[in-house]
Parts: structure tokens; C-alpha cells; sequence
């Protein structure tokens, strides 16, 4: 698997490193709605297909991306710098 | 179908091997059953064994979407273990070591358990520190355990490089005498003979595709093989849990889905005679009875649903070996393959009545549901049958991440991957 970095260019996976799903949206950090927080911390919708994920170029640039990735084939749809892909907890 | 017996291998080797029956019956779907079981791997069919065994339950289907046993059952490096560390943790595993422990003469199936030991290396004294802290926690629990020094680890286990030379020096390593291996494709055919002669239903080549619903009730399957109405649905599909309770409305689940991988070597001359775990990484190695190793690292660390894995972590996991017996270096790799495993945000497995009613889960099994067959199985059983949990998985609810319940063994937090 090759993941092209915004910065680097196309770089191999054992230069990244994992940081797991970025669909979720972290509550406000004053909610005390306890439902919200235990999905948010616990559940996920794990899909078999398009999955927007977390990946740090840690073993390059070191900027934290958000990855477009098939969970089935291993194919990757987009890369983004993670400050600026809209939507999820890219906080 | 036939009980196999010295004399049975005997009349069969003299007629060439021609005349065995197959194993269990190929039935069509019936319109209704008591219970469905999803998924044709270890613990579906052990927990249809169980469900006639135990309870008398007969009247069941297991519905399996390729062959039996072609899941996570048929693809694992076969290590059998209780050396946990948690109170839940040690008594649902140590509970499944004593039904293995049985199980050829239960089944009347050779199941190959063989108990040869798995040695855990530490590499530093902090690492000792937290090995030997199990093992008294398994003392505790009347399971068994021992601390090896780097001199009796030399004793035991000639090829490992315990010099203190080598790139992570052994400084002791705890022992499982107990644990060990066992022939996975052996226990899938072992429960399913054993479940169909008492009457349950294994329809293989059988994908569930949807639910039958009354209002939030789950009264059965659709399948590719038609529906199938049922009073229970029982839900053991391993890696595919989260795509198979879609279909039932369940958008998210504390799972992930992630890709392990398994290596084969060449056969070779007895090499290691026990199960050995490289503390320093994260390696398991043991060699099988056709003399190849077989061993495994971590997972791929990224969510997955491939059968097959990146080669990163192959090139990880086979330095790991050469760097534990530097002279397995020139051997040649036969096989490798991957398999879909159900990653729980603690690592601990789910058994438990719901989330819907009419249904139950079992799944969570993370790196290590192999050893966990028999217990899961058995347990699963109850909580169908009874509409309430056993002693041994009371704790492994759904609802246990909520009440901050978590069963977390090696204190990872709910990060799936790096449980
Ligand atoms: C490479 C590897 C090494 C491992 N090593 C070990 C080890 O050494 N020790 C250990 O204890 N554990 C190990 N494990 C884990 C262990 O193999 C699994 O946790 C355990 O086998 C999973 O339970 P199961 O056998 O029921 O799942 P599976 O055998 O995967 O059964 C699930 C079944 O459900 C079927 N299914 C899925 N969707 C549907 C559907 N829609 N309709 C019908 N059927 C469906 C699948 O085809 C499959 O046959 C390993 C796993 C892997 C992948
Ligand atoms: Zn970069």
C-alpha cells in the first residue's frame, strides 16, 4: 500500500502510522449527555468498503492526514491534510 | 455415520480408505427451527453441539456462508492458553482448558490437543516484573504456572539465541506448562459431526442477507437459500459481526475489523518443543507435526476486511524471528495467509443475549478465539437456552463499555488495534 502525502508524495505504508477512524465527531466538550460520549469513545460503524481514517506521515512530514480507504481492497480514494478535510474530529 | 475407533482405522486402512462415510449429513433448510446459529466456524458449531448436548436443544440450524470451518477457525496458528491476568479473563479461559482437555474423548473426534507449553520471554526486568505478576494471579486462580531463568529457558528451548549478546537478552520467561496447540480444522469437524448426529441442521453455502422482524423482534433469517423463520437467531460471524448486524438495523458496535496474518515455514527436524512467545516484539511461534513452524506477529494496525495482508508487517514479523533464533534465517517460507478478526475496543470478548430481541452475540474475540472454542461454545449455549448468562461470561456483556465495565487485559484503553 502506497499513501500519497500532500507533502511528500506517494510513500510507503511502514512510514505511517494508524490513528483509526475519522468519521466520529467528539461531543462538545462541555455535553453531559453520557449516550453521546459512550458512542463517541466506544461505537463504531466499522464499514466493509469507504472508510475516512486517521493516518500520521510519522516517518516523513509527520502532519496527520485524513485517508479515503477501502476496507476490502486496500485502495485509496483521497488523502488530505487533516486540518483542512471538513467534518469529523479533525480538532 | 461412523464412531472412529482403532478398529474402524484398521477395517478402513485395509479397504484402502474407500468406504468412510462423509462426516455429517447435507440437509435441505427446514422453514423453521428453534434456533439459528449464524456462522459454520468454531464457535457456531460449538455452540450447536452444546445447545443439543447440554440442553437438548435439537431443533437447529447452523447457516454458514462458504464451507464449514473456512473462517477464522481454519486459519489461526493454533495456540490453546489461560495465562491471563484478569479474574473474568482467567476463569472463561481456564474453564475452555479443562473442556479441551476432554475433548478428543467427548467428540470422539482426535482433536491433536497437545499440551506442550507455551513460554512467554521477558526481556526486561520490567517486563519480569509484570510476567511473574500473572503467573501469581494464575496461581492464584489454580492455574498453572512457572518462572524460568534464562538458564532453564537455554534447557528447554535449544535454537533460542539466549545469549547476552543477542539484540533483546532474555531475562526469564513464564511458563504455561498446561497450554499448547491444537489441530483447528479438527475441532470445526469435531463439533459438527458431533452436532449433526444429534440432529442439528449444518447448511453450508448459505449467506444471511437480511432479518425477519416482528416490530423490534428478530424472528428469523433471509438467506440465499431462502428465509428461514426461527424462535432465536443466534449471531457468531467473527470478523463480519458489524456487516451482518447492519442488516439488522445495528449501525455501530464497539468493533473494529482488522487483518492478521500467518506464516508457514519448510518442514524441518524437530526444532522447538512448546509454544514461544519474543517479548521484545510481538511474535508467537510453534512448530506443527509436519515439522513446519507456524507463527504470527501483530496485525496489520489499520481497519480491514481483505483476506490477505500488507507486506510491512510480514517483513516485521520474520525479523522478529530471526532475531529470537537467528538460524531459522535461511529457511524458506511456505505459506501465508490473513484473516478477518472482530477487534473489541478491551479486547474481551461479547457473549450476550440481545441487542435486539430474539437475538444473541458472540463475538469480540479479537487475536485469540481459537483457545476460547469450547468455553465460548459452552457458554453461548446457556445464555440462548436459559435467556441468561453462565457464571464464566456474565461479565462479557455489550452494555459492560457503559458501565465501566471494561475486562481490559493489557490496558490498551478502547484502541482495537493494539489490543
Ligand atoms: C491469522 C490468525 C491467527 C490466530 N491465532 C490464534 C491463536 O493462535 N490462538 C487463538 O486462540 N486464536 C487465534 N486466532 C483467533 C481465532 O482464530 C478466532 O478468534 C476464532 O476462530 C473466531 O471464532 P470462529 O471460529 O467462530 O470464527 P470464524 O471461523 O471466522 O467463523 C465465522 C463464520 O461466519 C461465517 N459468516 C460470515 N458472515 C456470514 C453470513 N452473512 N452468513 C453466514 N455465515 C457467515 C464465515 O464464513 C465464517 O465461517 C487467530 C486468528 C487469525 C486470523
Ligand atoms: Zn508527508
Amino acid at each position: 500500500m502506497l499513501i500519497d502525502c500532500p507533502h511528500c508524495g506517494p510513500r510507503d505504508l511502514a512510514e505511517f502510522s494508524y490513528q483509526g477512524d475519522a468519521s466520529r465527531t467528539r461531543p462538545d466538550l462541555g455535553s453531559t449527555d453520557t449516550k453521546a460520549w459512550i458512542d463517541y469513545v466506544y461505537n463504531r460503524p466499522n464499514p466493509a468498503g469507504r472508510h475516512r481514517e486517521f493516518w500520521q506521515h510519522a516517518g516523513g512530514c509527520r502532519a496527520h492526514l485524513v485517508v479515503e480507504r477501502d476496507t476490502l481492497t486496500h485502495e485509496i480514494h483521497a488523502v488530505a491534510i487533516a486540518r483542512d478535510a471538513a467534518g469529523g474530529d479533525a480538532a | 455415520m461412523a464412531e472412529y475407533s482403532a478398529f474402524s482405522l484398521l477395517k478402513n486402512a485395509f479397504s484402502g480408505n474407500r468406504d468412510w462415510k462423509p462426516a455429517w449429513r447435507k440437509p435441505d433448510p427446514k422453514p423453521n427451527y428453534d434456533v439459528i446459529i449464524i456462522g459454520g466456524g468454531g464457535h457456531g458449531l460449538a455452540t450447536a453441539y452444546y445447545l443439543a448436548a447440554e440442553h437438548g436443544i435439537t431443533n437447529v440450524a447452523v447457516l454458514e456462508k462458504g464451507w464449514l470451518g473456512s473462517g477464522n477457525i481454519g486459519r489461526n496458528t493454533t495456540i490453546v492458553r489461560s495465562n491471563y491476568l484478569l479474574p473474568e479473563s482467567l476463569r472463561f479461559y481456564e474453564y475452555s482448558m479443562k473442556l479441551w482437555e476432554n475433548l478428543s474423548h467427548e467428540l470422539n473426534y482426535n482433536v491433536m490437543f497437545s499440551q506442550r507449553g507455551i513460554l512467554n520471554l521477558a526481556h526486561s526486568p520490567g517486563q519480569a516484573d509484570a510476567y511473574i505478576r500473572r503467573g501469581n494471579a494464575m496461581r492464584h486462580s489454580g492455574v498453572d504456572a512457572e518462572w524460568l531463568s534464562p538458564q532453564q529457558i537455554a534447557r528447554r528451548v535449544p535454537g533460542l539465541d539466549t545469549s547476552a549478546s543477542a539484540r533483546f537478552p532474555i531475562t526469564g520467561g513464564l511458563l504455561q506448562p498446561r497450554a499448547g496447540t491444537a489441530r483447528h480444522d479438527a475441532i470445526a469437524w469435531g463439533y459438527a459431526r458431533a452436532a449433526d448426529r444429534r440432529g442439528v441442521d449444518l447448511l453450508e453455502n448459505c449467506e444471511v442477507t437480511g432479518f425477519l422482524r416482528d416490530g423490534d423482534r428478530i424472528t428469523g433469517v433471509s438467506t440465499t437459500r431462502g428465509d428461514i423463520r426461527a424462535k432465536k437467531v443466534a449471531v457468531a460471524v467473527a470478523g463480519s459481526t458489524s456487516r451482518v448486524l447492519q442488516r439488522a438495523g445495528i449501525e455501530r458496535l464497539p468493533l473494529e475489523s482488522h487483518v492478521l496474518q500467518a506464516f508457514v515455514s519448510e518442514a524441518i527436524k524437530p526444532f522447538v518443543n512448546c509454544v514461544v512467545t519474543f517479548g521484545a516484539g510481538h511474535l508467537y511461534m510453534s512448530q506443527s507435526d509436519k515439522g513446519g513452524l507456524v507463527f504470527g506477529g501483530s496485525l496489520d494496525f489499520y481497519n480491514s476486511y481483505a483476506q490477505r495482508g500488507n507486506l510491512p508487517t510480514a517483513q516485521d514479523v520474520m525479523s522478529e524471528i530471526c532475531a529470537m533464533f537467528p538460524s531459522v534465517a535461511r529457511l524458506r517460507l511456505l505459506r501465508s495467509w490473513g484473516g478477518v478478526m472482530d477487534m473489541s475496543m478491551d479486547g474481551s470478548p461479547i457473549i450476550t443475549k440481545g441487542p435486539l430481541p430474539g437475538l444473541y452475540l458472540n463475538c469480540g474475540w479479537c487475536y485469540g478465539g481459537f483457545k476460547a472454542t469450547p468455553a465460548s461454545g459452552y457458554s453461548f449455549a446457556w445464555t440462548i437456552a436459559k435467556d441468561e448468562p453462565h457464571a464464566i461470561n456474565a461479565p462479557f456483556t455489550l452494555s459492560r463499555f457503559e458501565r465501566g465495565a471494561a475486562i481490559d487485559e493489557t490496558g490498551h484503553g478502547p484502541t482495537p488495534k493494539l489490543h
